[in-house]
């Protein structure tokens, strides 16, 4: 019995000189794994355009609808997106946002990807929709080339 | 100036002195007891309020201790500033003093606690003999156990006068357990003061000296492992915080306080465990002496008067010192076991203190004064160590007792188990 009691108090002498597991937060950020369902990325190609070709298909999939999109067409001169369309208007509303996943799924031109970032609290309600402009990934820090279509090639 | 206006000044400045000591380590205690408990939890623990606001210290922010040095002055900051709520149903008058009272009775005790031994100081062509005590009672084992039943009445008048059912719950359990452990920790004193022949705590200390084999815990050890619970008890500190119980009571006997009252019970709990770590030191122990005594030279070399004003400064300085890193010992144990153990469920606290502690403190008082019967032991005017024959003999009795005690309690645990399943 007093023999318990001193194991006891051994496994807690043990633990004091462990390592602790948690991090001194805004010093030193939690490293996140590569699958995090972080704030959501819109990617671009290694040309610089948006991979975004307006489908569609994310908000159709998004179970409490919290995207948002406009499409409006490329203009063939100056386009924007590698698609005959882009999206003028994109935005995820982040308090509806339930973290699924299912967008990025859904995806067909690996275009909305979820990224690392966790910290996005915020002072007011209409911040927490996030814009096309805080989602989109730098213009050089795109990858891959876009397929051409056949649509798009010149008669 | 007369000599007695002066022995009264010296009183005075050394009440000032050691009672600022004391309360300005309650905070460092607080602080003490989150990092630790952070630490045997695998955190991290408060590193953030610190001295990075000194140009230069930046770097120690988020530093291990350091970097949250302050983060218990800070609290208690802020527990003056916050505003008190007081519930218009709560009795007034005692609503008010039952803070106090808990809060008094613990810095009562310190008073006779001996910090270091006596140093000599001279005034205007005088000697003066200051004992670092405020004061050497005669009879201080029966201040300090009358004056910790004190404390009880203040917790038990806080749970009455809230007017809250919780506070009320936490008072009665409260004044149950105290009633309960009160008398175990009284009777596991006796044994020592059979020993010392005194309720003095000087003698007491005095016949630890020389080296720690003459540490009473070798002659007691029963006796200081029933103070050391029943010191939990007293001072509500887990396994036995029954009276605050944050998980079923909201704050037990203090729901209802906020701002400096609050405080006031808060710094009373790390009070008490100061104290007890005091008297826990100096009973068993050995107080202000160190482990291996040094040769009466090296004394005689360290206590010259220095300027013709002070002496004795050095085993005073070496007194203090150990005395501070057995406290400090004991308030980490303190700590130790509040992460350790789980509260005690009420029927259990009623067990231990009723059906284990009580009798064990019963037989060991037995015991003791047997074995000093056998031994013969003179009762000598002067408080020196007694020969090594009584320290065996009781060594002897005490592992008996001990193995005695696990053989029972744990043919108990069996029992108790076997039933319910
Ligand atoms: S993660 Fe889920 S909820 Fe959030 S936008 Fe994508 S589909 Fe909608
Ligand atoms: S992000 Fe992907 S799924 Fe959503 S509209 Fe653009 S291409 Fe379609």
């Amino acid at each position: 019995m007093l023999i318990d009691f001193i194991k006891g108090l051994a496994v807690t002498f043990k633990h004091i000189w462990k390592k602790p597991v948690t991090f001194n937060y805004p010093e030193v950020k939690r490293p996140q794994p590569a699958f995090y369902r972080g704030r959501h990325r819109l990617q671009r190609y290694s040309n610089g355009l948006e991979r975004c070709v307006a489908c569609a298909l994310c908000a159709a999939v998004c179970p409490p609808e919290a995207i948002y999109l406009e499409a409006e067409e490329n203009d063939p001169k100056r386009p924007v997106g590698a698609g005959e369309r882009y999206a003028r208007l994109y935005q995820i509303h982040q308090i509806r946002c339930i973290w699924c996943g299912f967008c990025e799924e859904a995806c067909p031109e690996d275009a909305i990807v979820m990224g690392p970032i966790f910290e996005m609290a915020n002072y007011k309600r209409s911040d927490f929709v996030c814009n096309k402009e805080q989602m989109l990934d730098a213009p050089d820090k795109g990858f891959g080339e876009p397929i051409v279509l056949k649509v798009n090639q010149p008669l | 100036m007369s000599r007695l206006l002066i022995e009264n000044i010296i009183f005075a400045v050394k009440i000032v002195v050691i009672f600022g000591a004391v309360l300005t380590a309650v905070p460092f205690m607080v602080l003490l007891e989150r990092v630790l408990i952070a630490r045997i939890q695998q955190r991290v623990g408060p590193n953030r309020v610190g001295l990075d606001f000194i140009p230069g210290l930046g770097f120690l922010k988020g530093k291990f201790i350091i970097g949250g040095i302050l983060q218990a002055f800070i609290d208690g900051a802020k527990l003056f500033l916050k505003e008190e709520v007081r519930v218009r149903a709560v009795d007034p008058v005692l609503w008010r003093i039952a803070p106090l009272i808990t809060l008094v009775p613990a810095i009562m005790i310190l008073a006779i606690v001996p910090f270091g031994p006596p140093i000599g100081l001279n005034i205007f062509g005088d000697w003066y003999k200051i004992p670092l005590a405020i004061t050497d009672l005669e009879v201080g084992i029966l201040f300090y156990l009358a004056v910790t039943g004190v404390a009880v009445y203040g917790i038990v008048l806080a749970g009455y006068s809230s007017n809250s059912k919780y506070s009320l719950i936490g008072g009665i359990r409260s004044s149950a357990q105290m009633i309960s452990y009160e008398i175990a920790l009284s009777l596991s004193l006796v044994g020592v003061l059979l020993i010392a022949g005194s309720f003095s705590l000087s003698r007491l200390i005095g016949i630890q000296s020389e080296g720690v084999w003459n540490w009473n815990i070798w002659k007691q050890p029963i006796g200081a492992a029933l103070f050391l619970i029943a010191g939990f008890a007293e001072s509500n500190r887990l396994p036995f915080d029954l009276p605050e119980g944050e998980s079923e009571l909201g704050a037990g006997f203090h729901t209802e306080y906020s701002s400096m009252k609050f405080a006031m019970f808060f710094m009373a709990e790390y009070m008490n465990m100061f104290s007890y770590s005091a008297i826990l030191t100096t009973l068993f122990l050995g107080g202000f002496y160190g482990p291996i005594p040094l040769p009466a030279s090296v004394y005689a070399m360290i206590d010259q008067p220095i300027f013709g004003i002070v002496s004795g400064v050095g085993s005073a300085v070496i007194g203090v010192f150990w005395f501070s890193v057995k406290v400090f010992l004991l308030v980490c144990l303190f700590v130790w076991i509040r992460g350790t153990l789980p509260r005690f469920r009420y029927d259990q606290l009623m067990d231990l203190g009723w059906k284990v502690m009580l009798p064990a403190a019963l037989v060991n008082m037995v015991v003791t004064a047997a074995v000093i019967a056998l031994v013969a032991k003179p009762i000598s005017a002067a408080p020196t160590p007694d020969g090594p024959a009584l320290t065996i003999a009781l060594l002897v009795a005490g592992v008996v007792q001990v193995v005695a005690i696990d053989r029972i309690l744990t043919a108990r645990k069996r029992r108790i188990l076997g039933h319910a399943h």
